[in-house]
């Protein structure tokens, strides 16, 4: 059964960011996913400091802000400051994620978020993490709760507005002259990217969210020039990763995020010789 | 103040070895950053920086040993594999550089971490202290750690002294340094491999994530304040060597914080600053001259509507109500607003009930906006040949410009002109 509710979870996970870091690989923001994987951290541990809990709407919320935020600034400084983007973006997450580091071993005591955590996450500990109900009956683990919101947030979006992200990101400048403003899709996304980071970040980490959101991505897109099946190679890619993953750290005993991103950089590799070998 | 002076009498040798050791760290990784930052190529830092972890991890399995010497080894392969995986991604595919340089980064470093928990599941006593690599531990820098991280960043350090000029061409101009003779690889194989060298030493300060900042940070600061890559060279070293030993001093007065974030919390101050503050490049001192440039502009177009009214009326000094300039021009009403409440500061106006009546330096400088205006309008007609129709843009933008030796120049080419392309007079001189 738990075996069962951590792969359940690694494939949330994996699928929100499949379908996300399609968007990211084609719009050529990957690094600006990494960024903002990075700066909600401060916001997480800022969030929990007022809340108290990690599942929060506010959490969400503010996570989506910092991403908005974060975003924000990368470009503020690339136009204002005439500060070449890869520098913008190397500054900006490096101090948010500085910050994030020093607010939490300052309230070590308070936050039950340790570094390790940042970094890898412990999925291993979802299932006896339990949501309840009033009643105080326990509903199922929280972060699979958390993750199927997310996943189905995403889902809406992506469906609703798939012709608006379609042209936003293959022809900006056309979407402009027709009235669909790329700016707005733009933040909208990187919200979304945010609030999975959010929701994602205690069972695979700050930087294992990375991989996932560009590996499957990046595979589905060597293999395919459809956008649809980007969307679904991708989202298969993460979950045959989260299957062979936990299996993975099964056999090596170690951690079950790091077996996960193992197991999806090893099928990029193999995306990537198959069309290296064709050619 | 006590505790200041007690670091800095640096009477206990630790906290010597400490600051030494993470100023030499900070130079040697801010004195490589800057030529990344010049090829456009900070984030390979980042790159590097998380793809050393599976190298330390299989050369602790391979050796079982945490000789700093071998795992620095184990890094700097590993560090390498991830720059050639990348640079493969890019050249043979149509994955573009950010999703390969995320690509990277991340599955080298899941490796690494999946590889990390295994040693630590394996139950092996002697691997305590290997995760110190994820978070550095500038202030438990000793012994030989201490030492053979100098070495390298001394070697760093020396490397790029030698090969200054090299680099600096490399950099900057591939194509030229090529055309010229230099050895192009090699002299990258070089600049690429101080680059892993400096991530390896760094991570033990800082740790994976923000070994990108010690970088990056530094460089981007420095690039405001100059435009020349010695003095670059010098400022960022300075900056990284500040963070460093405040990152030093602030963990040592308040031992539950950690250096290594501090030391890029400092550095992030330092460039925030920089790029809001720097004197030429900062972004307040660029807005307010955008301001100014655009105060001026507007002033300049009121007093040149002023004129224009004047010139039709056949009386300069006749009062002209607010809504008559915007017959002359479109202005928006905070613009007349803002505008003539400048241009009677300064004196080129004065109110007369509701109206305004231009002084005798309002309606000067006036005519010499018209007047530049008109003869580069006839300029453009009568070199460029475009037509009189087309040039009345042009004219409005560069008037504001045109210095007197320019209108001089203008003058004696056009042959001392009375009339513009439109039949309009060219005032003359005041």
């Amino acid at each position: 059964m738990d075996a069962f509710i951590i792969i359940l979870t690694g494939s949330l996970v994996a699928v929100s960011c499949a379908l996300l870091g399609s968007f990211l690989v084609l719009r050529k923001m990957a690094m600006i996913g990494d960024a903002i994987s990075h700066s909600v951290l401060p916001g997480i541990v800022i969030a929990f400091l007022l809340v108290g809990s990690l599942q929060s709407v506010w959490m969400i919320i503010g996570a989506g802000l910092i991403g908005v935020l974060t975003t924000f600034l990368i470009e503020f400084f690339h136009q204002k400051g005439k500060l070449q983007t890869d520098a913008s973006i190397g500054v900006t997450f490096t101090w948010l994620f500085a910050l994030g580091v020093i607010l939490v071993t300052y309230y070590a005591g308070n936050a039950h978020i340790d570094q390790d955590c940042i970094l890898h996450g412990e999925i291993a500990y979802v299932p006896i993490d339990l949501m309840y109900d009033d009643a105080g009956n326990a509903i199922g683990p929280k972060a699979v709760i958390v993750l199927s919101v997310v996943l189905a947030l995403i889902l809406v979006f992506i469906t609703v507005f798939y012709k608006e992200l379609f042209i936003t990101t293959f022809d900006p400048d056309f979407a402009n002259a027709i009235g669909i403003s790329s700016a707005r899709w733009h933040y909208l996304l990187m919200g979304l990217v945010s609030l999975t980071t959010v929701a994602s970040f205690e069972s695979v980490g700050a930087i294992l969210v990375v991989a996932l959101l560009i590996a499957p991505a990046s595979a589905a897109y060597l293999i395919t020039r459809d956008l649809k099946w980007m969307l679904m190679l991708s989202s298969l890619f993460g979950i045959v990763s989260s299957f062979l993953g936990y299996w993975l750290s099964y056999l090596l005993d170690g951690s079950i995020a790091g077996a996960m991103v193992t197991i999806s950089g090893a099928i990029f590799g193999i995306c990537y010789l198959v069309t290296v070998l064709k050619k | 103040m006590e505790t200041l002076i007690e670091f800095f009498s640096f009477e206990y040798p630790n906290i010597k070895y400490v600051v030494f050791g993470t100023i030499l760290l900070s130079i040697s990784s801010a004195v490589v950053g800057c030529f990344t930052f010049i090829k456009k190529k900070s984030l390979v830092g980042d790159v590097v920086s998380h793809a050393v972890l599976p190298g330390i991890c299989i050369s602790f399995l391979a050796s079982g040993s945490k000789d700093p010497f071998l795992l620095i080894i184990g890094a700097f392969i590993s560090g390498w594999i991830s720059i050639v995986v990348m640079d493969a991604i890019i050249r043979n595919t149509k994955i573009k550089e950010d999703a390969a340089t995320g690509l990277a980064l991340s599955v080298f470093f899941g490796v690494g971490i999946l590889l990390m928990t295994y040693i630590q599941h394996s139950g092996n006593a002697s691997q305590s202290g290997l995760d110190t690599f994820l978070f550095g531990k500038a202030a438990a820098l000793v012994g030989i750690d201490l030492l053979a991280f100098s070495i390298i960043a001394v070697i760093v350090l020396i490397v790029v002294f030698l090969f200054y000029k090299e680099f600096k061409l490399i950099s900057f101009d591939p194509q030229f340094a090529k055309v010229i003779g230099l050895p192009i690889r090699r002299l990258e194989i070089v600049l690429t491999s101080i680059t892993v060298l400096a991530v390896v030493t760094g991570i033990q300060a800082v740790g994976v994530v923000l070994m990108a900042a010690m970088l990056i940070t530094p460089a981007a600061a420095a690039r405001f304040w100059t435009n020349r890559l010695s003095k670059m060279l010098i400022i960022a070293s300075v900056f990284g060597a500040f963070s460093g030993i405040s990152g030093a001093f602030i963990s040592y007065s308040t031992p539950s914080m950690p250096t290594g974030p501090w030391m890029v919390m400092i550095l992030s101050i330092v460039a925030l600053f920089s790029f809001f503050f720097a004197p030429g490049r900062g972004i307040v001192i660029n807005q307010w001259r955008r301001f100014k440039i655009q105060q001026q502009l507007l002033e300049e177009n009121l007093l040149k509507a002023f004129f224009k009214i004047g010139e039709t009326n056949n009386d300069y000094f006749k009062e002209i109500e607010a809504n008559d300039l915007r017959l002359a021009r479109a202005f928006s009403s905070g613009q007349l607003t803002k505008g003539l409440r400048k241009l009677n500061s300064n004196g080129y106006v004065e109110r007369v009930g509701n109206a305004w009546r231009l002084s005798k330096e309002g309606h000067d400088k006036g005519k010499r906006i018209t007047r530049l205006h008109r003869l580069w309008e006839l300029y453009l007609t009568k070199y460029l040949r475009i037509a009189p129709d087309h040039v009345h843009e042009d004219a409005d933008t560069i008037e504001h410009v045109i210095t007197p030796e320019l209108e001089s120049r203008l003058e004696q080419l056009l042959d001392y002109p009375t009339s513009d392309p439109h039949h309009s007079t060219i005032p003359g001189r005041n």
